[in-house]
């Protein structure tokens, strides 16, 4: 299945993919008023890891043995068998954390809603995650390996 | 406290209700010219900072962001201008020379916007670049002075051996733009697109970086005052090797690339210990005449086994036609000339301003003398200094050029927006700059693309101008300066160029 | 049923993943499953959440309504098994059946270890594993309230399902009190710092916590209801219902007496089979390996359930897995703190080093144990993101000399690991255990 690669050698940290990761998921999808009415409980699904010269946007890796599937105790997280991504439920979690816990690339971060846990879905099956797209460098690729 | 009397050149106007301070502007700008506050939650700016770039306005997700001139105005005075009072007021402040990057900005007469083109009609058809072959094919280097053919079984075969060549699929090249002066994702982007779309890029003084060894074959090696990375690996690693006596942007004067941009990797290459200043002197200290300048040609010659051309890379100055005969004389296979429009990392304003000529006067006076001498065969003339578009390419051919080098326009189409702030390091699009967190954001990939794109579209142009003037081959327009009219010209600079005035005569 | 099948005793975390295992190579031959408990499988650790009224029945459940159907699962829910003979290869349930089996899955789970107190026979002791005791909870809560006034709460424990069950009890406005043995809360997941900034949330929610003391005895009336505990300090507590939280333990009763080695669980190798070829042990019952302490002990946690299912499951049909490395872990929120312990967060002293990092202002605290160079056990306390990065250390056994100061840092995440590290967790197919 396809997955998103970042180049560590070309992010910019400039941190456009958060961004237009929240407005893809907004309920308006227009990023001034996204960001004007729905900012507080909006989380990017996937983040920037920073450290000066040093950056790469990390999304879920859907990895095929998905640790947090298997710990998820609602059974929120689960596989789309369409795309292949795994998926919260955002309506079956009970923000115990245990995704977080098991997460070995620390892609899974805790929502704003109080309690719902925020984590990449690939843009639910759009042909080019958002990210991926809005990338002025080029840096995020999504493609099989 | 702020330096006394420094006035911001730029304005950055912020539209608030469009500004969604996500701070893209703040961690973008290398110059900090852009502020969040986190108690107030708004994003403000320095303007004093700015330099013009627009890499704010380029990111902003919501096209929030305007640059614009800074609304200072002065009395208006044609003499005192705002652009020379403020060097006054800087020199009082700092007591130092003016720097400046890129090339001449003064409102110099440009000579390629007074010239047309010709185009074919009823008595001489047009031919239509998408239907018949259009040949853009240039060869670069000494050609001779008569060719001697012997007859074969299967027709003619050439006795005469012919001097080494350059074969270049179009008649543009990415002119010499030091490795240290710009990043390496940049060199690296110049040479492979130049290798992809069967041309050459020079890899200025700056030495070869080794990962651009793979491209080698369409790189041309320069040998400067300083011999940076000189030795003889580095001239057999290349397609050519030019000796760069001078350049446009600042004829007479050496170079010098601050220690802090000699980097690790920019001191291996240039054989020169980390961080220190790298600096080239004005003359080579081993030519003080033409035959010296001989001797080092024949030098090379001899190391390079004769295999490949050696140019001569010189500014254009006021004698310009009698030293580039001189160079052709003493064995130069190619004379490249740079027209005082040319680019730079850095020169004191003064010079880049105001010394060297047009290219456009200094290129007709070449090719006419070295015509009248009878020795135009003995090597190709290659120009530079501020060919923008593929007219200014055509014009030039036209005026007698082999071909181009294309150096600003090169670094604007990987992104530059001629902001001239080179010399601070802190290129804001990754390109004339060593700062690792810069870099990155000339994604080498991206830049070749863009760089190919450029000759690509160039090219198509260039065929379609020569198939509006009923030529298909390059050739046909070299030198032949009746595809060229001038207009607002006056008659001596008419004679200068070599070219008739449009609309007058046959 | 035919002799090739497989049997399944057990209908939670550790059967499903064992049915879907199977299920992914195996869709035909068919399979049965036992379930004392009558219910559609569902997620224990759900069950305070259900009595604090924070989620419904419908997302109790585990899967969705048609997940035997759509597994060709046949269930028999309510059934209990009474009897294996590993010999014949036959189960016995209290229905009078016997169901023959090729492999055998037995995930029966665990049970509550009640203290040999005087009085927990009483009405309104309680313990709090299943759905089962929540709904009698519920009730004797309303029967409480109906007859005057809503009871006051005592909870014996304070590991993880006391903390939990005094969380449901503080939304459903009870007044309670948590009496624990050890000198602090969660004794087996947090240090003493740690522990001290749940027990001041917990304050902040308005319960009283009574550490290193423990109760002696559980007074009730003459009708039989509880009316209250003794407390080793000779305090007593008047309460109207009380909740045994003193731990849990693999229920093997099914298995004394037969050719299946136990210790306090099923004992399972790395391919979660039993001493018995072809009979398999996943979940609460079964004893595998810490492979952090080298022990031999039940880990009885919701995700290493999953996972000795999923091998179990895998291995039952035909297929090679093997577990990797296990290790306690546990995530909780714990009135609006969120508290994560992994490994041996609480060691201490000879050979190993310990880190730690306590927010001066906020309620946020990192602590890391090395050994040999490698994290073995880490807690997260208020600021857990990214958690999950030292799980995959610890699972990988990554050497961190050279980066350890930077394991406590705010922003420690993939970008302060070697870039080999890095790429294969961010450029493979996921974690290799």
């Amino acid at each position: 299945m396809k997955r998103v690669y970042a180049k560590e050698a070309y992010c910019l940290g400039c941190r456009l993919c958060e961004i237009h990761c929240i407005v893809t998921h907004s309920k308006s999808k227009k990023i001034i008023k996204a960001y004007r009415t729905e900012r507080d409980h909006l989380v990017p699904g996937m983040h920037v890891e920073d450290s000066g010269s040093v950056s790469f946007a990390l999304q879920c890796r859907h990895c095929d043995d998905a640790p947090c599937i298997e710990a998820c105790i609602a059974g929120a997280m689960q596989r789309d068998s369409r795309t292949g991504a795994v998926v919260c439920d955002e309506d079956r979690c009970v923000g115990c954390w245990s995704c977080i816990m098991v997460c070995p690339a620390g892609a899974v971060r805790r929502g704003r809603r109080g309690k719902v846990v925020s984590k990449c879905d690939l843009c639910a099956g759009e042909e080019t995650p958002a990210c991926v797209l809005h990338c002025p460098n080029e840096a995020l690729h999504y493609e099989e390996r | 406290m702020r330096p006394w009397l420094i006035q911001p050149e730029f304005e950055i106007e912020r539209d608030l209700d469009r500004c969604i301070r996500c701070q893209v502007c703040v961690r973008q700008c290398a110059n900090d010219a852009h502020e969040y506050d986190s108690e107030d939650d708004v994003v403000s700016a320095h303007s004093i900072r700015c330099v013009g770039c627009h890499r704010c306005a380029t990111l902003c997700p919501t096209d929030a962001i305007r640059i614009k001139q800074a609304e200072l105005d002065f009395r208006s005075h044609a003499c005192w201008t705002p652009s020379v009072i403020r060097n006054i007021y800087k020199q009082a402040e700092s007591g130092g020379i003016l720097l400046s990057g890129m090339g001449n900005d003064r409102p110099y007469r440009n000579y390629w916007d007074r010239m047309v083109l010709n185009a074919a009609q009823v008595t001489n058809p047009s031919i239509d670049p998408l239907r018949e072959p259009m040949e853009l094919t240039t060869f670069l280097g000494r050609k001779p002075d008569k060719v001697e053919v012997a007859p074969t079984r299967g027709g003619l075969a050439l006795k005469t051996v012919l001097a080494p060549q350059l074969e270049l699929a179009l008649p543009i090249m990415f002119s010499a733009m030091s490795y240290g002066s710009i990043s390496l994702n940049a060199s690296l982007a110049l040479a492979r697109a130049a290798y992809e779309e069967g041309t050459f890029a020079n890899s200025g003084e700056g030495g070869l970086h080794k990962s651009i060894y793979p491209y080698a074959d369409a790189m041309i090696v320069q040998v400067a005052s300083g011999r940076f990375g000189v030795n003889v690996d580095y001239l057999n690693r290349s397609a050519a090797v030019e000796i760069k006596i001078g350049q446009g942007a600042k004829p007479g004067i050496g170079g010098h690339l601050p220690g802090e941009k000699v980097d690790a990797a920019v001191s291996e290459t240039r054989m020169i210990p980390e961080n220190s200043d790298a600096l080239s002197p004005a003359p080579h200290h081993d030519i003080y005449s033409i035959e010296d300048l001989k001797q080092l040609i024949y030098a090379i010659k001899e190391a390079i086994r004769y295999a490949k051309p050696v140019c001569v890379k010189i500014a254009a100055v006021h004698n310009v036609a009698a030293i580039a005969s001189g160079c052709v004389r003493a064995g130069a296979d190619i004379v490249a000339i740079d027209g005082f429009r040319g680019g730079t990392g850095a020169a004191p304003t003064m010079i880049r301003d105001n010394v060297g000529i047009p290219i456009e006067l200094a290129l007709a006076a070449v090719d006419e003398r070295l015509r009248e001498e009878g020795i135009r065969n003995r090597a190709s003339i290659v120009v530079a200094g501020g060919m923008r578009c593929s007219a200014d390419v055509v014009k030039a051919i036209a005026l007698g050029a082999d071909a181009v080098y294309i150096g600003s326009a090169a670094l604007i189409a990987m992104g530059c927006h001629m902001c001239q702030k080179c010399y601070t390091g802190k290129c804001n699009w990754g390109i004339a700059t060593q700062d690792p967190y810069l870099t990155k954001r000339l994604n080498p990939e991206v830049a070749e693309r863009r760089l190919r794109n450029l000759l690509r579209s160039w090219g198509l142009e260039i065929k379609e101008m020569l198939g509006g003037m009923g030529v298909n081959a390059i050739e046909s327009l070299r030198g032949n300066r009746e595809h060229l009219r001038g207009v607002g010209l006056s008659d001596s600079e008419l004679r200068a160029l070599g070219i008739k005035q449009a609309g007058v005569g046959a | 049923m035919k002799n090739d099948d497989y049997l399944i005793l057990g209908n939670s975390t550790a059967a499903v993943a064992a049915i879907e295992a199977i299920r992914a190579v195996d869709c035909a031959t068919p399979i049965t499953l036992v379930s004392r408990e009558s219910w559609h499988t569902y997620s224990r650790p759900l069950i305070s959440y259900l009595l604090a009224g924070e989620l419904d029945e419908q997302r109790m459940y585990y899967r969705a309504p048609d997940f035997y159907r759509a597994h060709k699962v046949t269930p028999h829910l309510g059934v209990t098994a009474t009897r294996i003979d590993p010999e014949n290869r036959v189960v016995m349930t209290d229905r009078d059946q016997a169901l023959p089996f090729a492999r055998l899955l037995i995930a029966t789970g665990g049970k509550a270890i009640r203290p040999p107190l005087e009085g927990t026979d009483a009405q309104g002791v309680f313990t709090f594993i299943s759905w089962d005791d929540i709904r009698a909870i519920d009730a004797w809560i309303a029967a409480c309230a109906a007859g005057g006034a809503p009871p006051r709460a005592v909870i014996v424990g304070a590991g993880l399902i006391g903390l939990k069950a005094l969380e449901a009890f503080r939304a459903r406005d009870l007044e309670t009190v948590v009496v624990e043995r050890e000198d602090r809360v969660l004794p087996l997941s947090l240090d003493k710092q740690g522990s001290a900034l749940v027990e001041q949330a917990i304050e902040n929610a308005g319960a009283e916590i009574l550490c290193g003391t423990c109760v002696n005895r559980i007074l009730k009336d003459d009708a039989g209801r509880v009316t209250g505990v003794a407390i080793e300090t000779g305090r007593t507590i008047p309460c109207e219902l009380v909740i045994l939280a003193t731990g849990v333990a693999p229920d093997t009763t099914l298995v004394q007496g037969t050719s299946i080695k136990t210790d306090r669980g099923i004992l399972i190798d790395r391919r979660c089979m039993t001493s018995v070829d072809g009979l398999y042990a996943a979940g609460d019952v079964a004893q595998g390996m810490d492979s952090l302490s080298g022990a031999s002990r039940p880990l009885p946690l919701f995700p290493n359930a999953f996972r000795q299912g999923r091998v179990a499951g895998t291995n039952m049909a035909g297929g090679q897995a093997a577990l990797g490395g296990c290790f306690p872990m546990n995530a909780v929120e714990v009135f609006g703190l969120p508290v994560i312990s992994m490994g041996l967060s609480t060691a201490s002293g000879d050979g190993f080093t310990v880190l730690d990092r306590k927010n001066p202002t906020a309620p946020s605290y990192r602590r890391v144990v090395l050994r040999d160079n490698r994290v073995v056990g880490a807690v997260f306390i208020g600021d857990i993101e990214r958690a999950g990065i030292l799980t995959g250390l610890m699972r990988g056994r990554v050497d961190v000399s050279g980066i350890a100061e930077t394991l406590l840092t705010d922003d420690f995440g993939l970008l302060s690991l070697p870039a080999d590290y890095r790429k294969h967790v961010v450029q493979g197919e996921g974690i290799e255990v």
